[in-house]
């Protein structure tokens, strides 16, 4: 058994660090002022190659396995979270689809762009109706000679006001429920798609979420991704494969807190003393560090998974669930340790236990990891 | 155009200096590219860009540099030579680095050579000049811009603040002074090509050279750190009092005026 990161990785790592550190650091302040990233730091990381982490070399992605990514996704995580979306929603399930379901054809065309940035990726799943219950998809998608007729309404669609191409999951036998549906790549330039209204959220500020309007959407046969009537399987590949992305870059914003916690612990006097003296504080930075330690074993080891070829249903699930409950538990601890500081927004706690409650919603709400965990557990003694 | 780039190791700017056994202990501490050559290797890849040719980044040091050559392979030179001495010279100097680089590079036609102004260590500033009085081709210092047209050469350099521009021609060298250009994030492509460029690692025995040819010409005496900041101190009384007070003790104390 080897707990060791190889060098060439290690290396990677070192260098995202300092490029996230310097660069994006320094405007994570703006970014949540403005609800933006500037245009540098994400012309940088488009040079950074970061864009093309989950891509194949062959269509000029940088072709490192799952756990060479969590590590990257590591340091990505430990500055602000909406430039982390930004990636992590490009790279994860933006991308994801393609690189796995795509044919050749599709793949040439469309990975290349996506690789160096030109274009970003987006995953519209998720509809008003069709949430939790995400099979309940009211999209549909008529076939037309060469073409698919899409009319539909997503929501909450991650990248959308940035994306050119688009994973879309839509009805094409409404009848057979989750066997009728098919996924589709979409771009934005296709008649009959726009963009609609952006959200305003509770944190996550810089990456954008809006709706998706399909108004007779024109979509040629060749954008049909994988199988028709296997969208449904599709998304819950490219879900599943998300997940352990996902809890790496949870992993790297707990690192982050559990930092400045600790920092702060030993810096503030009160009552004469350092506050990590208080036995309460220190404490809490012990609970944080156990749950930071064991998600970060976890994570490497479902990335393991996952490079081995190994079915991740259960763990990947668990993953999820973990990773998300321990960023909440370590943000909330963050800020109490912080004191008065850690509700002040001139400081980037408060902005992190903000950005830390999406987790246990999106990409599968904790409830539903429970679910899918419970399933496969009942499974195993069928 | 055959372009070459002279790299220290240096530590990091973020590490605090430690003594231990009258030397600077460097257990557990980070390195990195010397900034100033950085900038060399951004404006080698430029003029490479530019004008064809290839860059060629050497380093004197030890195993440990390679990560800092692998480094400028991956911002995009194109070869990287680590000439590694630490068997061999236990207390070099400015001019052991500058003998043994100029020995390799004097059969190589180099068009130009562009080191650091300075290392942010020890800060002497010599190796680049005295390389090329050894080649015995012109030098400039501190440049902060570098325009090529043939073998016609305009160079800027700071002098203090100012500005001077020198007309030369090629083979050159010139050293980098901060403002010369913005140095490049290595990319993570750039990174994974890297592995596959040229490292070549030489000893003093492939360069002809024994250790008395490059034996330092200094001799360090001690190194200790520079001695603690004092707290401030206030003056207090008669303004009139306290002016004369300060221009007293700047006179005799602080011996500035």
């Amino acid at each position: 058994m080897n707990f060791e990161l190889d060098e060439d990785i290690l290396f990677l790592k070192k260098n995202v660090r300092d490029f996230i550190q310097t660069e994006v650091e320094a405007v994570a302040m703006q970014i949540e002022e403005e609800n933006h990233i500037p245009e540098r730091v994400i012309n940088l990381s488009k040079e950074m190659g970061l864009f093309g982490l989950s891509i194949p070399e062959e269509y000029g992605g940088l072709g490192i396995d799952m756990v060479g990514k969590c590590a990257l996704y590591e340091e990505i995580g430990q500055t602000h979270n909406g430039y982390t979306t930004l990636i992590g929603a490009h790279t994860g399930i933006g991308t994801v689809g393609i690189v796995e379901m795509g044919n050749e054809q599709q793949k040439r065309k469309y990975l290349p762009d996506m690789a160096n940035g030109e274009k970003i990726g987006a995953f519209a799943l998720t509809e008003p109706a069709a949430g939790s219950n995400a099979a309940n998809l009211k999209t549909t998608a008529v076939r037309k000679g060469d073409k698919y007729i899409i009319n539909g309404l997503k929501h909450y669609i991650t990248n959308a006001t940035e994306a050119s191409v688009f994973t879309v999951m839509a009805a094409t036998d409404p009848e057979k429920g989750s066997k009728g549906i098919t996924s589709f790549i979409v771009e934005k330039d296709f008649p009959g798609f726009q963009v609609g209204a952006v959200e305003k959220k509770m944190g996550l500020r810089g990456s954008h979420s809006a709706e998706c309007i399909f108004e007779d959407c024109e979509v040629p046969v060749e954008n049909v991704l994988g199988v028709e009537g296997q969208g449904y399987v599709n998304a819950l590949k490219i879900l599943t494969n998300g997940r352990a992305g996902l809890a790496s870059r949870n992993l790297g914003s707990c690192l982050k807190l559990l930092d400045m916690s600790t920092r702060y612990a030993r810096e503030r006097i009160q009552f004469g003393k350092p506050i990590i003296r208080n036995q309460a504080v220190s404490h809490m930075l012990a609970e944080m560090a156990v749950e930071i330690e064991a998600l970060r074993s976890f994570t490497y080891r479902v990335a393991w998974m996952v490079d081995q070829g190994m079915k991740v249903i259960k763990e990947a699930a668990m993953l999820k669930l973990y990773g998300s409950e321990v960023y909440n538990r370590v943000a909330d601890k963050a800020v109490q340790i912080h004191g008065g500081l850690g509700y002040i927004a001139d400081y980037p706690i408060e902005r992190f236990f903000r950005d830390a409650r999406i987790t246990r919603i999106y990409e599968g709400t904790s409830e539903i990891q429970k679910n899918i965990i419970a399933g496969q557990l009942e499974k195993e003694y069928n | 155009m055959n372009i070459y780039v002279l790299m220290k190791r240096t530590f990091d700017t973020e590490e605090k200096i430690a003594l231990s056994g009258g030397k600077i202990n460097e257990d557990g501490a980070e390195f990195i590219i010397n900034p100033y050559d950085e900038y060399a290797i951004e404006e080698a890849i430029q003029v490479r860009d530019a004008n064809g040719g290839e860059v060629t980044v050497i380093s004197v040091g030890n195993e440990e540099t390679e990560k800092q050559l692998r480094t400028a392979l991956a911002m995009g030179a194109d070869k990287a030579v680590l000439i590694n001495i630490e068997d061999e010279i236990e207390n070099g100097d400015q001019f052991t680095t500058a003998k043994i680089l100029a020995e390799y590079l004097k059969d190589k036609d180099a068009d130009l050579i562009i080191g650091g102004n300075v290392a942010i260590d020890n800060a002497s500033g010599q190796v680049g000049p005295r390389v090329a009085e050894l080649l015995t081709i012109p030098y400039v210092t501190t440049i902060t811009k570098l325009e090529i047209d043939g073998t016609n050469v305009t160079v800027t350099r700071d002098v203090e603040g100012d500005a001077e521009v020198i007309e030369t021609s090629l083979p050159l060298l010139v050293t980098a002074q901060q403002g010369l250009n913005e140095p490049r994030y290595p990319s993570l492509p750039g990174i994974m090509k890297a592995k596959k460029k040229p490292l070549e690692e030489l000893e003093l025995d492939d360069l002809d050279l024994e250790e008395e040819d490059v034996e330092a010409k200094t001799k360090t005496i001690e190194i200790y750190l520079p001695p603690k900041k004092e707290a401030g101190r206030v003056l207090t009384g008669d303004l009139n009092e306290q002016v004369q007070e300060l221009v007293q003790l700047l006179h005799t104390e602080a011996k500035v005026i």
